[in-house]
């Protein structure tokens, strides 16, 4: 039975003809509205996940729940459908639980509110924010085991729930919730943090209504969702065409040792609606690096790729959503079957992004960006404070890092910066200040980023030095299958983590690992991914070469794959340039457009040369009727 | 004696404003800017305006200027060759940054990779480590230092940086390292990060620290020659600079610390307006400063501006103290545009700029701007300037005609609909600076001034309810009149750190004594009198764990009277008010700051002569103009004939030398005693 919303006021709102200039102007004022969300959000919350690196997601809609802004498209529709009971004025809604929302946050960490927005008796929005808690309980700190085999180890699960009845708050519901937390005082927080910027967004909203008047708010809505409808209508009848194309990429790992798992999309156009379809890609996971993929959400993400290009001032809402039709094989990594393990879902969320980039590029190669994102690479280190000078108390880290954007047609991929919209890093000072660690090297990793005309930003390397004995985990991707370059770009370097123990080992661990045991005095090199290159780098500029061997972001031994001959002062020989480059053309062949680097069976023959850790076990799949039935 | 000479050098003029401190009469001037070396605009300016005031350039005592010099050596990548020292580690420190990509999901497409100020190559650690609590992990290396230091000395580097892993609590090493810089590197300046802003966060902090070292040599230079050239013009009176935070400092302190002036013009406009708004009996007030390519807002809460931690320059975030100014993309010079995709009606943040400039200007401009729009609407007449500036309305008609056609309506809507937007992005700006900090704007007047404030300040007060809409004395060049009337200041701030529950008044007090000390001597120094300095204090405070520090105004009294728990109710009470709820967990005091001011100069303003209420006096002529979807029938008055409190009904049109004010329709303009206009609501008007 779907969601029963009850309106103390029957009149529906009458539709209005809304003159251009006044569609612009609450087009504005709700992009206004939905910055002051972000704003707020940041400025409350506590945990570090939140406060410094902004790991949240806000969105308007309207009374039928399609998104006007945002970034994530609305699951609100899908919600409303499965929610059996009612929704008046003063409830709002809390939910984490990606099986009870069709995925609209995808593991059980990303905390939602939902607020319906009401006006003298109806309907008239709905605002909603959700955020990654630190912790939720479940098996490990950070409440994401990553070989957790059901969401039952993964923490708290949150059903859609009213946190306000009618404006009564639901104590007892909360003490229950964060009775479960180790960190109730961050999740107590950032919840507030959610809710404060919920209702931001519906005072203005409300605001806005008397302003214009509700009809006049409302009918605006519904013409901006068609203006969008419109403008997309256009887009896709340009750029995409009716015969198919398919890309492909890889999760290396499931952190259990098998790998690694194929994701693959298809596009066409039939008239003016544009199918994807996921057929090909593998079954679900018996680990947790299923990700349950919201079907608006991937329209939302490839309709801001189309538009990113084109009008990057349109704003972003749900209007196009009929004209895009997404298929999701049943059972799949990215459809799995309650209750397969989610918490780990950050790997695949990433590598469709890349997925999209491929897919969208290879018709129109002059905008196409390499490879960049392996995911968000998580750092776990928790424990009981046994310096010294401490009084023992509980410590617990969930920070963020990040590898190298991608060579673009732009230009060079900035170093170690986020992909991630409003992420930012953590201040090394902060968690020295806060936790028993020091960071003993914070710079980016030298040639890791993929070599082209436009180089690859550098990945990270970040070398913890523990204070403290604890546990650590680490959840990271792109250690087996590289970025991939484009144009003529090299790939960019995978990721690696080293472990070097205070007794003198040194051990080379693996990028999803879990409850690993550190002494004080251990270090860990958390060393992330390059981004791919872009164009040919035998026609980068050598004496940009020689001055990035000055600035220690390529090495002389880096330069020879731009054909570069130089010494560690960067110093170009141009004659043994010239003939390099000269002998490399000559001997190279045709450039590829996708550079991925050699095959997935030469890969894994290597791997531990390469890496120094074994190669992971091609997955098999008893049951294959999910492929079947997908066909 | 006692003549004051404000001077604020913009983009494209350079305002200077003569004020007599004794009888508040005034005198101003507009020179065009010479951006090769803006010293030449200032002299031309100061010929002019003393000759024309018949004052000799003896009896002025202060020179006080807002200028822009360090903010264009940052934007523009002129600054010095800057050599920066940090810790084994960190040499990417600012090649990293924040690893922040602004813009929304895919926005990293489309984001220029930018440049470090330092230069990496130019960037060089140093062996050595300090512990977050303050203690030595690992001694400084020091031949291994100075390696690296002459590997700086051979790339010439002009200026040398040292921003070490937590000196925010213990500075040692890079003082021991400012030393031997002494002797590796003779005669360059050294910046020290714990001395420059002893707070923690190691990226904003070494930003800071390069920003100063980076714009010092500039303004360096650029003050020298400027006292030099005064001097031998015979102006031997004091020269001060704006600081961002809307201070004056002497022009010596600048040259040491021009982090303190990046946003020294934006900061001139906000002080001008609490002058303005002290006479005109206006103590809550926020302004809009509308220029050629944007508009900068601020908001005044009991004649005191809103200050905050950081000065935004470009897409840098540096740690100093400024007026809590933001920008939009909105002027007079902004583009209009229709995108085909979605026909939608866009404004900005493309701007024409003063080259080609608006259609109406005749100098090359073919794209419709907001000033056409106002050309066209009849909001500005066509002669501008007293005459001495003919605008074209018929080119600027045939340009916004295009934006008609593109969304089928006639001329005048699509007119109207250019300022409705510009209007609207304007008040967003201000939206973000009193809703959304949990001010009501209701309770505000709205001052607009800058070369087209006035012609928006009404509509834009409408949006907002902020009554009156003020147009200020002489608001083309109120950013002069904002350098001429404000006080010495000076602050310094650091890091405590502790939660409150462990914090005794004592420590407070013990830490802030020492801080008023350090800044009452900074400015007995610069020659303020002792018996004139006012000490003031603030702290930071949130829940511990936020990112969000509430700042909170301190006084020694009432904390000796309320202790840390007055502070703390305080905070719960601005925390309710900004985010609607308040939390159990403890609370952390962050940072301490204290103030030393000069005493404010009580400068009055002079008097219009009384008039009967009628403007008739003051009419140029009829006029007609379109707005509320009609033509409609205004007058035009002449702003320096105006008498005090003369009352004009809108729509009307009030020209002066350098801005135009737009009465609409539906409100009333008066005249306060000194010549403010104050234009209210009919009903209530």
């Amino acid at each position: 039975m779907p969601a029963q919303i009850i309106e103390t006021n029957s009149t529906p709102f009458k539709p209005i003809e809304i003159d251009p200039v006044t569609l612009d102007i609450i087009e504005n004022a709700l992009r206004n509205a939905r910055i002051e969300m972000d704003a707020t959000l940041v400025r409350t919350a506590m945990s570090p996940g939140i406060r410094e690196q902004g790991d949240a997601f806000p969105l308007i809609a309207d009374p039928a729940g399609k998104m006007i802004v945002g970034q994530f498209g609305s699951f609100i529709d899908g919600f409303l459908k499965g929610f059996d009971g009612t929704l008046e004025d003063g409830d709002m809604i809390f939910l984490s639980d990606p099986y009870s929302c069709d995925g609209a946050v995808s593991h059980s960490n990303d905390w939602l509110v939902l607020l319906p927005v009401f006006k003298d008796g109806r309907l008239i929005a709905f605002t909603a924010m959700f955020g990654h808690q630190s912790d939720i309980g479940g098996s490990v700190p950070g409440s994401m085991p990553i070989g957790a085999s059901s969401i039952f180890e993964e923490g708290v699960r949150i059903p859609p729930v009213k946190i306000w009845k009618k404006g009564e708050y639901n104590d007892d519901l909360m003490k229950l919730v964060m009775h479960q937390t180790r960190k109730p005082d961050w999740c107590q927080a950032d919840l507030n943090a959610l809710i404060a910027s919920c209702r931001v967004a519906s005072k203005r909203v409300v605001e806005m209504a008397e302003r214009f008047g509700d009809d006049v708010y409302v009918s605006a809505t519904q013409e901006l969702l068609a203006r969008n409808h419109r403008a997309m209508k256009t887009l896709l009848s340009q750029a995409v065409g009716e015969s198919p194309v398919s890309f492909e990429d890889y999760l290396c790992d499931d952190g259990k040792g098998f790998g690694p798992y194929k994701i693959k999309c298809t596009m066409w156009r039939e008239g003016e609606r544009v199918i994807l379809d996921f057929d090909g890609t593998d079954p679900q996971s018996v680990a947790s690096i299923n990700f349950l993929l919201n079907e608006n959400m991937f329209k939302m993400f490839f309709g801001i790729y189309m538009i990113m290009v084109f009008d990057p001032q349109i704003l972003f809402n749900d209007g196009f959503y009929d004209l895009i039709e997404v298929r999701i094989p049943e059972g799949s990594l990215l459809k799995p079957k309650f209750p397969a393990a989610l918490s780990g879902r950050t790997h695949a969320l990433g590598r469709i992004f890349d997925i999209l980039g491929g897919l969208l590029g290879q018709g129109t190669p002059e905008f196409l960006n390499a490879a960049g994102f392996s995911s968000s690479p998580h750092l776990f280190y928790s424990g009981w404070d046994n310096r010294a000078a401490s009084e023992g108390e509980w410590f617990q880290l969930f920070q963020i890092g990040f590898g190298g954007i991608p060579g673009r047609p732009l230009g060079d991929g900035p170093d170690g910066h986020s992909l991630w919209p409003g992420f930012t890093n953590v201040p090394n000072e902060f968690l020295e200040r806060y936790f028993p660690m020091r960071i003993e090297r914070y710079s980016t990793e030298p040639d890791s980023g993929g070599a082209g005309l436009h180089r690859g930003g550098n990945g990270i390397h970040m070398t913890y030095r523990f204070l403290a004995d604890g546990n650590i985990a680490i959840h990271d991707d792109r250690w087996f299958v590289p970025p991939w370059g484009v144009n003529g770009g090299h790939p960019g370097m995978r990721a690696r983590k080293v472990l070097e123990r205070a007794d003198g080992t040194s051990e080379i661990v693996g990028n999803k690992i879990e409850d690993v045991p550190v002494r004080e005095g251990d270090l860990l090199h958390f060393i992330t991914w390059g981004g791919g290159g872009w164009g040919d780098p035998l026609e980068r500029d050598p004496e940009l070469v020689g001055l990035e061997i000055r600035q220690g972001l390529v090495t002389p031994e880096g330069a020879k794959a731009y054909g570069v001959i130089a010494d560690e002062n960067g110093t170009v020989d141009d004659q043994q340039t010239a003939a390099l480059r000269n002998e490399m053309k000559s001997t190279r062949g045709e450039l590829p457009l996708f550079d991925y680097g050699p095959s997935i069976d030469v890969l894994r023959s290597n791997c531990e040369a390469e890496t120094g850790l074994p190669a992971p076990v091609q997955p098999v799949w008893r049951n294959t009727n999910v492929r079947e039935a997908a066909e | 004696m006692g003549y004051r000479l404000g001077v604020d050098v913009g983009g494209t003029f350079t305002d200077l404003l003569l004020f007599n401190a004794e009888t508040g009469q005034f005198w101003r001037h507009k020179t065009p800017s010479t951006p090769h070396d803006s010293s030449e605009g200032i002299l031309n300016g100061v010929g002019a305006i003393t000759k024309e005031a018949g004052v000799a350039a003896e009896e002025i005592e202060y020179f006080l200027h807002g200028t822009t010099v360090a903010t264009n050596a940052v934007l523009e990548g002129k600054g010095a060759k800057v050599g920066l020292i940090v810790t084994e580690g960190y040499r990417d420190i600012m090649q990293i940054a924040r690893s922040f990509v602004p813009g929304g999901l895919a926005a990293w497409i489309i984001w220029p990779k930018p440049q470090p100020l330092a230069h990496l190559e130019d960037t060089v650690e140093a062996p050595e480590r300090m512990g977050a609590d303050g203690k030595e992990v690992t001694p400084l290396n020091e031949d291994a230092l100075r390696v690296q230091m002459r590997k700086l000395k051979s790339n010439g580097v002009e200026a040398l940086t040292v921003s070490l892993i937590n000196a925010y609590v213990n500075g040692a090493h890079e003082v021991r390292i400012g030393e031997i810089a002494a002797e590796e590197l003779p005669g360059i300046p050294v910046s020290l990060s714990h001395e420059v802003l002893p707070e923690m966060q190691e990226y904003e902090r070494t930003l800071s620290t390069v920003a100063n070292a980076a714009v010092r040599p500039v303004v360096s230079k650029y003050v020298s020659n400027l006292r030099r050239q005064l001097e031998d013009r015979g102006l031997k009176g004091k020269l001060s600079l704006l600081r961002s935070d809307g201070g004056l400092m002497s022009s010596e302190k600048a040259e040491e610390h021009p982090v303190n002036i990046l946003m020294s013009g934006p900061a001139g406009g906000v002080t001008g307006a609490l002058w303005v708004g002290k006479n005109a009996g206006l103590s809550n007030i926020l302004t809009l400063d509308v220029g050629g390519t944007s508009t900068d807002v601020a908001l005044i809460e009991g004649l005191e501006a809103r200050r905050i931690r950081t000065t935004e320059v470009g897409h840098l975030s540096v740690r100093a103290s400024a007026l809590d100014v933001k920008t939009v993309g909105a002027g007079g010079g902004s583009i209009a545009h229709v995108p085909e995709l979605t026909g939608a009606l866009r404004v900005g943040p493309e701007s024409a700029g003063a080259v080609p400039g608006p259609v109406a200007y005749g100098k090359g401009g073919e794209l419709p701007t907001v000033t056409d729009a106002n050309v066209v609407l009849g909001y500005l007449p066509e002669d501008l300037l007293g005459g001495s500036f003919q605008l074209d309305r018929e080119g600027a008609k045939k340009s916004v005609q295009t934006i008609a056609d593109a969304l089928g309506v006639g001329l005048m809507e699509a007119a109207r609909g250019i300022i409705d937007i510009v209007n609207e992005n304007m008040f967003g700006a201000l939206r973000m600076i009193s809703v959304q900090q949990g001010y009501d704007p209701r309770e505000f007047a709205l001052m607009g001034f800058g070369g087209a404030g006035p012609l928006h300040v009404n509509a834009v007060a409408k949006l907002m309810s902020s009554w009156p809409a003020v147009s200020p004395v002489s608001p083309g060049v109120l950013c002069a009149l904002g350098d001429a009337t404000t006080r010495m200041r000076t602050e310094t701030a650091r890091s405590f750190s502790r939660l409150a529950r462990d914090t005794s008044v004592a420590d407070l007090t013990a830490t802030l004594d020492e801080m008023a000390a350090q800044t009452r001597g900074e400015l007995l120094a610069d020659g303020v009198p002792e018996e004139e300095l006012i000490s003031a204090f603030e702290v930071d405070v949130r829940y511990a764990g936020q990112a969000f520090e509430v700042p909170l105004t301190i006084d020694k009294a009432v904390l000796d009277a309320d202790g840390i728990e007055g502070i703390l109710a305080r905070f719960d009470e601005e925390h309710r008010r900004l985010f609607t709820f308040n939390m159990d967990t403890p609370h952390e005091i962050v940072n301490l700051r204290a103030v030393a001011m000069g005493e404010a100069p009580a400068l009055p303003a002079a008097e219009l002569p009384k008039g009967n209420g009628d403007p008739v006096a003051a009419k140029i002529r009829d006029h007609k103009l379109w707005m509320d979807g009609a033509e409609r029938d205004a007058v035009i008055y002449d702003r320096s004939k105006l008498r005090q409190g003369d009352i004009i009904p809108g729509p009307a049109i009030i020209t002066e030398m350098d801005s135009t004010t737009l009465v609409e329709n539906g409100c009333t303009a008066s005249v306060d005693a000194v010549g403010n206009i104050l234009i209210n609501p009919e009903a209530e008007g």
